[in-house]
């Protein structure tokens, strides 16, 4: 598959975001349906706790009853760590791409667990993006490279309890009647932008790597190139974060700009992908197109289409940059800055400039 | 005659995919909703579009009218009155042999 977020020279192995697990003779020993007294495979705790405060996601897919299952598992005390469990008697990849829709992230970031190979074929013929593991060698999970971070970062810690948040935030969006913008009001978000400090370029590292659709060309950065930029008086580096009455998205988004005599070009800019539908991404541009203004410069942006940064051009093309130049892939914007767009009122913009 | 009655569908189809966007950006522009708006007003001359809303309207007439938007398309100007939004819907349709 052809993948921007992997330019030459720099093709490494994609990470896993998402371990998919089966139940019976996986997780546990026995078949719950047949009346087995189910355990835990020994390990399988450890393994779940390694994983989880790695910031990989956990979910399953099992056929069994649904209610049957998840008491077993809050029996068990593990039903906490698993996020949007699929128990039903559908096709395992259909559940998977179910568990894909809700968490919203690439099918080639999934990895899945089961005994069957009936299952982990069927799984590999619908999605073959998806990695699939025979359940036998579930002891080499936590050695597996796609699924060692070199770095964990605060954010990746706090990473299922984010998701736990976003449901309940979709929960109370889908319950919404009305305007979305009266929605997104009731939130009360505050989006804060701050020059990126010592601290932040591990997670910034980490997003370059994570982020796709919300990316605007895919460039890796590594943690000694950010360190070289953040103080670099020809580069600004912006991180941001946002909060809202349900909890901290935590470092969500990024912006590099290279600083010109005359102009300034926007090398990057990307946003996690949880925060999609808040427009956020709108907001880093309205505040980058202020500066620009106020510092009277030109101001372009660099931009690579890629199959999935869809999203990203929409950000671009509907906060007023127009394409100057356009070779293959890769645009370059240009915002005549004629259109000054305020904040949206619903989100609380706070800059530490 | 045939071409005159098929103009009259083309008008028709465009008079209710006009109403179609403006119930949609009446119900969910909360600034316009005291507002007499014409179909011609530009919403940013009137200084109430933002780049959020005109992402909004995409996604609703994707949905809503079962077209993609190319790339080339997606400028702030094509979705700045209900007009220019008609006329993309129409013309798109009308590539895609409808």
């Amino acid at each position: 598959m052809p993948d921007a977020t992997a330019p030459e020279g720099n093709r490494t192995v994609k990470m896993a975001k998402c371990v998919v697990w089966d139940l019976d003779d996986t997780l546990w020993h026995g078949t719950l349906s047949a009346g087995d007294h189910v355990t835990l495979k020994p390990g399988v705790l450890d393994l779940i706790r390694t994983l989880d405060s790695r910031g990989i996601l956990l979910s399953i897919a099992s056929k069994n009853n649904h209610d049957d299952a998840m008491r077993k598992l809050e029996e068990l005390g593990v039903a906490e760590y698993f996020l949007y469990p699929q128990i039903n008697w559908n096709s395992k990849s259909s559940s998977v791409s179910e568990i894909q829709k809700r968490l919203n992230i690439g099918l080639d970031t999934f990895v899945f667990v089961d005994d069957q190979p009936f299952e982990r074929d069927e799984v590999a013929f619908a999605l073959p993006e998806v990695e699939t593991v025979d359940a036998a060698d579930y002891l080499t999970l936590d050695a597996l490279p796609r699924l060692s971070p070199p770095v964990v970062t605060e954010d990746a810690r706090r990473r299922r309890l984010m998701y736990l948040e976003d449901e309940r935030r979709s929960e109370s969006e889908l319950a919404y009647q009305g305007p979305r913008e009266d929605f997104l009001r009731s939130l009360g978000m505050v989006f804060r932008i701050s020059r990126a400090g010592g601290d932040d370029l591990l997670r910034l590292e980490e997003l370059t790597k994570r982020t796709s659709q919300l990316n605007s060309t895919g460039i890796h950065y590594s943690h000694e190139q950010l360190e070289t930029l953040m103080h670099d008086p020809g580069h600004d580096l912006w991180v941001c974060e946002l909060t809202d009455r349900y909890g901290s998205y935590g470092k969500i988004g990024m912006a590099l700009v290279a600083k010109g005599q005359d102009r300034w070009t926007i090398k990057m800019l990307l946003m996690s992908c949880r925060t999609v539908s808040k427009g956020v991404g709108t907001v880093l541009l309205a505040f980058l197109i202020k500066r620009a203004t106020a510092a009277e410069k030109r101001l372009f942006a660099d931009f690579r289409r890629t199959s999935r940064n869809r999203q990203m051009l929409l950000t671009y093309q509907l906060a007023n940059f127009r394409v100057v130049s356009k070779d293959g892939d890769d645009h370059v914007y240009e915002n005549d800055l004629t259109v000054s767009q305020d904040y949206p009122d619903y989100i609380k913009v706070e800059v530490n400039a | 005659m045939p071409s005159e009655s098929l103009t009259s569908m083309e008008n028709g189809a465009a008079a209710d995919t006009a109403a179609a966007i403006r119930n949609y950006v009446r119900a969910n522009m909360t600034a316009l909703r005291d507002v007499d708006l014409r179909d011609d007003d530009n919403f940013f001359e009137k200084g109430f579009v933002t780049s959020i809303f005109a992402m909004q309207m995409l996604d609703f007439i994707e949905s809503t009218f079962g077209i993609e938007v190319p790339d080339d398309r997606i400028t702030l100007q094509n979705f700045s009155s209900i007009d220019s939004m008609t006329r993309m819907v129409g013309e798109l349709k009308h590539a895609a042999g409808e």
